[in-house]
């Protein structure tokens, strides 16, 4: 009896709904986001990759940390599909997932996904960055089918 | 090894308020349905509300984000004229099922005598559970999960659901089987929210609330509250009831697991889990004990998917296979035999958090502690043995087994 239910497009969150804040351990990320350069936090001494970012490696301890410019694409590990805005509870399709960044092994992000239709995402799918202007003059990214 | 405090601690009384559905407990107050809760646990017991000189909380006391009661306001509430011990699990509702642990802590150090674990909740308006994450202020860390959308706990969870449908074969049919085998189990139970029968049909046609779970795959939103009373073995036998003995009781868990309802960071196989692996090994190390011991399970069930991961970490089946062992009826209980299905252990004989109430996993404890009495409304036949479990949730999770005496 599981059928794949029948969503439509899926379409990223509105923007102008959304805000972040930063603190110094997180800002460079967001820093980088406005210039459209999809970054993730990375030990400067091991190289271990941590989102997100945190003021220690939990692998050394080293509080250095460098920003490497990574290629944009993503893997999806897992997803979900709504059907509410959940600010103001309107019919609105999206699909949040979370993606294994490339470049970047360990690290994930959580985003939408759009450019397809909600039943069509799945595992394992190849996805690359869209940016999406939200609150404040920051930039959000999210992600479109590959 | 056993654990050096095994049955030196028992639950004597639980007391409870009405059950209400999210936002119509009002205009009664949180210190007021706590109150009740703990006076009905104190008559429970057979002791005087006088009498308890120690808190032992966890959901750091108050639910977090929720209408807030704490020790002292009790204490004057109610006329409590001292207390040795106040504390609580740090994190949310996944430490139920080890605050009575942290009871046993103050008892044995003697701190204390008897000791009270509470949970009352009001979700008015301004404070609901199941958007809470979409509700708070952006914060640096959930400014990396809030942007998605996945605004409450269920969002959370279907994710992780999702993953575990892709790795080991897991279909909806199991989320539906896990919440009719607990709904078959309130028709029964006068306080009990949802009592009717679910038909597949019905089931069916419930609204996607996170695809790949729906509405009835997501729990209850209740108000009310919950206690229960915690003292040495020694001393319960001064109590009304026969002792329910805490025979294990553990909490915490491994970092992979770690931030959860904030992080999606875990890797695999712990993202597909409830995250209780570490604890549950350390509760069958601490008895002696497996699952296949266990008489009954109460098994926190804030979302379906969820009791299927549990029952893995725990090992009344294989990792991956609790889809296969939901639907062979395991999970069910047999009123005319009293006994499980299919050689499976009875789990949620009380309904659980999805059909009966949600009071953060309260309602598990107390169900556990009715079976060893021997006095539940689903008494599993000559039980000795309940696991209680709380979580998944961020850690610390917990377990708590309880002994008949």
């Amino acid at each position: 009896m599981t059928t794949t239910l029948t969503y439509g497009p899926a379409r990223a969150l509105p923007g102008e709904q959304i805000a972040i804040t930063t603190n110094p351990d997180t800002e460079p990320f967001w820093l980088a986001a406005k210039e459209h350069r999809l970054t993730a936090c990375q030990c400067a001494d091991c190289g271990h990759f941590r989102m997100p970012p945190s003021p220690y490696c939990p692998e050394c301890q080293s509080t250095a940390k460098q920003w490497p410019t990574l290629p944009g694409t993503a893997t999806v590990f897992s997803f979900a599909i709504c059907t509410k805005n959940p600010k103001n509870g309107e019919d609105y399709v999206y699909v949040p997932v979370v993606v294994d960044l490339d470049g970047a092994p360990g690290a994930r992000l959580n985003a939408n996904v759009s450019g397809c239709d909600a039943e069509d995402v799945h595992i394992g799918m190849k996805v690359a960055v869209d940016w999406t202007d939200i609150k404040d003059g920051w930039v959000l990214p999210n992600f479109r089918k590959a | 090894m056993a654990w050096v405090n095994q049955d030196k601690c028992a639950i004597v009384g639980v007391g409870a308020t009405d059950y209400y559905v999210r936002g119509k407990s009002w205009p009664r107050t949180i210190n007021d349905m706590a109150g009740e809760a703990i006076l009905n646990a104190c008559a429970d017991a057979g002791i005087s509300v006088k009498d308890i000189d120690g808190f032992a909380y966890y959901s750091t006391a108050g639910a977090g984000y929720l209408d807030k009661f704490d020790t002292a306001s009790l204490m004057e509430t109610l006329g409590i004229p001292h207390i040795g011990f106040s504390a609580t699990l740090t994190s949310g509702g996944g430490g139920v099922a080890g605050a009575p642990g942290l009871a046993v802590a103050g008892l044995m150090n003697e701190d204390c005598k008897y000791v009270v674990t509470i949970m009352a909740l009001q979700q008015l308006p301004q404070h609901r559970l199941g958007v809470v994450f979409g509700a708070a202020a952006p914060s640096p860390e959930n400014s990396f999960l809030q942007p998605s959308g996945l605004v409450g706990p269920g969002h959370l969870m279907s994710v992780l659901a999702r993953r575990h449908m892709h790795l080991y074969g897991t279909t909806r049919e199991a989320f539906k089987e896990v919440v009719q085998a607990t709904r078959a189990n309130t028709h029964n139970r006068p306080k009990a929210v949802r009592k009717d029968p679910l038909t597949d049909e019905q089931y069916w046609g419930q609204p996607m609330l996170a695809d790949p779970l729906c509405r009835l795959d997501f729990c209850l939103e209740t108000d009310g509250a919950v206690a229960i009373i915690t003292t040495t073995t020694e001393r319960a036998k001064d109590c009304r009831h026969a002792p329910a003995l805490i025979h294990g009781c553990t909490h915490g868990g491994q970092r992979e697991w770690g931030r959860a309802f904030a992080w999606m960071g875990m890797p695999d196989p712990h993202f597909a889990s409830s995250g209780h692996k570490y604890v549950a090994d350390r509760l069958w190390e601490q008895t002696g004990l497996s699952a296949k011991d266990m008489d009954v399970a109460l098994i926190y069930d804030h979302f379906s998917a969820m009791v299927l991961m549990q029952l893995e970490d725990y090992g009344f089946c294989e990792k991956g296979e609790a889809n296969d062992y939901a639907l062979a009826g395991k999970l069910r209980y047999d009123p005319a035999t009293g006994c499980g299905v299919n050689g499976g252990v009875p789990v949620n004989t009380h309904g659980g958090n999805l059909n009966e109430a949600y009071i953060i996993g309260m309602t598990h404890v107390v169900e556990a502690v009715e079976q060893v009495r021997g006095t539940a409304i689903n008494q599993v036949k000559d039980a000795e043995f309940a696991l209680a479990t709380g979580g998944p949730a961020s850690l610390p999770v917990s377990g708590l087994v309880l002994r008949k005496a």
